[in-house]
């Protein structure tokens, strides 16, 4: 299968990544022979297959909910590119 | 004549003990190494050397007390480790191989490093790594390739490609790296050392950034399985932080003198015999069979039928899970910050202008086989598959104690020898990425050198928490052979060939 440029346009979107004119050119040739490659996968009977998303036994683990030590407030924003009054900064959510 | 750099993690534990070494010693051999080779190979993104004889000067401090009192030596104090820059270390700076983290230091140790320096460790630095462990070849770093140092026109493999690497120049004598689809196993194999991707749950994963979080592994790299041991028994255990480790107790050392295999069933699988490995690599890895079935093991044919499918399922499961793991990179709590007049721009423009070419085509490929539509199709199928390809393995384990294979179809490429065509990289996974999608332990160790005096890697892979069994046997076959011991031609200190 190929994809088409505004395929490619839809999954940057989602994906939240500004790409170039060249790089979604490459990209769309790229996982189109990638995407032709994996379909093979959809000769395998799975009807009667359940999926696996993790190998380890489900199940559930609790413990008790004590309070504890964690990082300091100042730790945990001391990556943070634009901190203002011990927040982060971020411009306007909503554009007018 | 071993000079101090060459030593291997269980000689320079016994020498610091003993107090016929001192850790600066030793930390300064190993940087002084590092000063040699490092401009030929580029093995490290950050190099921390003075805080690494801070460290060791402490540590020699604490071993003259310790040997006075008479109190119980930390089983690894005083003794250098390279960690892939995967993996935090609190207080140096976390990059990933991507330009994203360039400036991100992470304030907490991860599990497996913290347990490490609890038993005593003194860290060198934080080695190359593919971007986000994303490639086979470590020439998917922000921060320039890693070379082979048995031919530094060749890749290392990847992504742990800096730590094997690294420890193949004898650089450190051990490293820790991370396994998501033989990302240890693949580089040991190209740079002769031995590689350890632990059971799945076996390591905690706190502190290793996430790429595929169903199937990444925290695993270590030295010059013997005996070696790789160590580090794995003290790394391994429940974690409260990593809800997916599990409490399986830690076997008992098994890579010890008069190791016999009498009673261990070895299955080679058709499947990992295939047109398109390279001849050499067969052979080495057919004799190394050989010398195990002479060691006493039983030697049996076996089948994984669906072998053929881990390479779709795997480049469809990892990047549909990386794709969620890597949308926390979004330029507002760590990392630079490209563009700030809105939001929407400030995401497009920080994760469009700081991820590198493979990590952009993985969160593509995995956003859109999660997407609405095609979800199914892809990512549900994918899964489906990985169940029978894990059956694969139970049915085997049933039959015998350890699978033997190639690690790779081929010894090391040549630098930018794929680098136009991804789906050419992922073919040399091909070998490595069942054992993740069915969560066993996998052991990569060298049995060979090619025509090109490149070495070849076979890999042992047994049922879910059985490393004991694969160490046991690289480690027999380490007793009756020198493929370990051999040093790549560098820095005037190779083998005589």
């Amino acid at each position: 299968m190929s994809l088409t440029p505004q395929q490619v346009d839809h999954i940057a979107e989602l994906a939240r990544l500004s790409l170039t004119p060249q790089e979604k050119e490459q990209f769309r040739e790229q996982l189109s022979s990638i995407l032709d490659y994996f379909a093979q996968l959809q000769q395998v009977d799975t009807s009667s297959i359940a999926p696996t998303s993790s190998v380890l036994p489900p199940r559930s683990r609790l413990r008790e909910d004590v309070p504890r030590e964690g990082l300091s407030h100042q730790q945990a924003m001391s990556n943070a590119p634009q901190v203002e009054k011990g927040q982060y900064r971020v411009p306007p959510i909503f554009e007018p | 004549m071993t000079t101090l750099h060459q030593l291997g993690v269980a000689e320079a534990t016994q020498a610091l003990h003993s107090g016929q070494i001192s850790s600066v010693e030793l930390t300064q051999a190993c940087l002084q190494r590092i000063e040699q080779c490092e401009s030929e190979l580029h093995t490290f993104i950050t190099l921390i050397p003075e805080r690494a004889l801070e460290l060791a000067e402490a540590a020699d401090k604490k071993l003259i007390h310790l040997r006075r009192s008479g109190d119980s030596v930390p089983p690894l104090l005083g003794l250098p480790i390279a960690i892939k820059d995967v993996l935090c270390l609190a207080g140096v700076r976390c990059t990933c191989g991507s330009k994203i983290l360039e400036n991100f230091i992470p304030p907490f140790n991860a599990t497996a490093v913290q347990k490490l320096l609890d038993a005593g460790v003194v860290p060198l630095g934080k080695t190359n790594t593919d971007e986000f462990a994303m490639g086979s070849s470590t020439e998917n770093s922000a921060y320039g390739p890693t070379h082979n140092p048995w031919d530094t026109s060749r890749v290392p493999g990847g992504s742990s490609g800096g730590s094997a690497a690294a420890v193949a120049a004898s650089m450190t004598p051990c490293a820790l790296g991370s396994d998501t689809g033989g990302s240890v196993r693949q580089p040991a194999s190209f740079c002769g050392v031995t590689g350890l991707k632990p059971t799945y749950g076996r390591v905690s994963r706190y502190g290793l950034v996430a790429y595929g979080s169903s199937l990444d592994c925290v695993g270590c790299l030295a010059r013997s399985a005996q070696d790789v041991e160590i580090l794995f028994h003290l790394m391994a255990g429940y974690d409260e932080l990593d809800a997916t480790t599990l409490e399986e107790p830690i076997p008992q050392a098994v890579c010890v003198d008069d190791v016999s295999l009498k009673g261990l069933k070895l299955g080679i699988p058709r499947e990992y015999f295939v047109s398109g490995v390279q001849p050499s690599v067969e052979q080495a890895v057919r004799r190394a069979i050989t010398e195990l079935g002479n060691l006493g093991a039983e030697v049996c044919e076996i089948n994984l039928p669906h072998t053929h499918y881990a390479l779709p399922v795997y480049y469809i499961i990892s990047p549909s899970e990386a794709s969620a793991n890597l949308a926390r990179y979004d330029g507002i709590r760590y990392g630079p910050r490209e563009a700030n007049k809105s939001l929407r721009e400030l995401y497009f423009e920080t994760r469009g202008k700081r991820f590198g070419a493979e990590v952009k085509r993985r969160i593509m490929l995995g956003t859109y086989a999660l997407s609405a539509g095609y979800y199914d199709a892809y990512y549900g199928q994918a899964q489906k598959v990985r169940t029978l390809i894990k059956r694969d393995f139970d049915k085997a384990f049933e039959k015998v104690d350890a699978i033997a294979a190639p690690v790779a179809p081929t010894t090391a490429f040549k630098l930018d020898e794929h680098c136009d065509d991804p789906l050419a990289m992922y073919l040399e996974d091909v070998f490595t990425l069942p054992a993740n999608l069915a969560g066993v332990p996998g052991l990569a160790f060298p049995v060979g050198l090619d025509e090109q005096q490149l070495p070849i890697g076979m890999q042992l892979m047994a049922a879910p928490f059985r490393e004991d069994v694969v160490l046991k046997m690289a480690h027999a076959y380490q007793q009756v052979s020198q493929w370990h011991i051999l040093k790549p031609p560098l820095g005037e200190e190779g083998n005589k060939r």
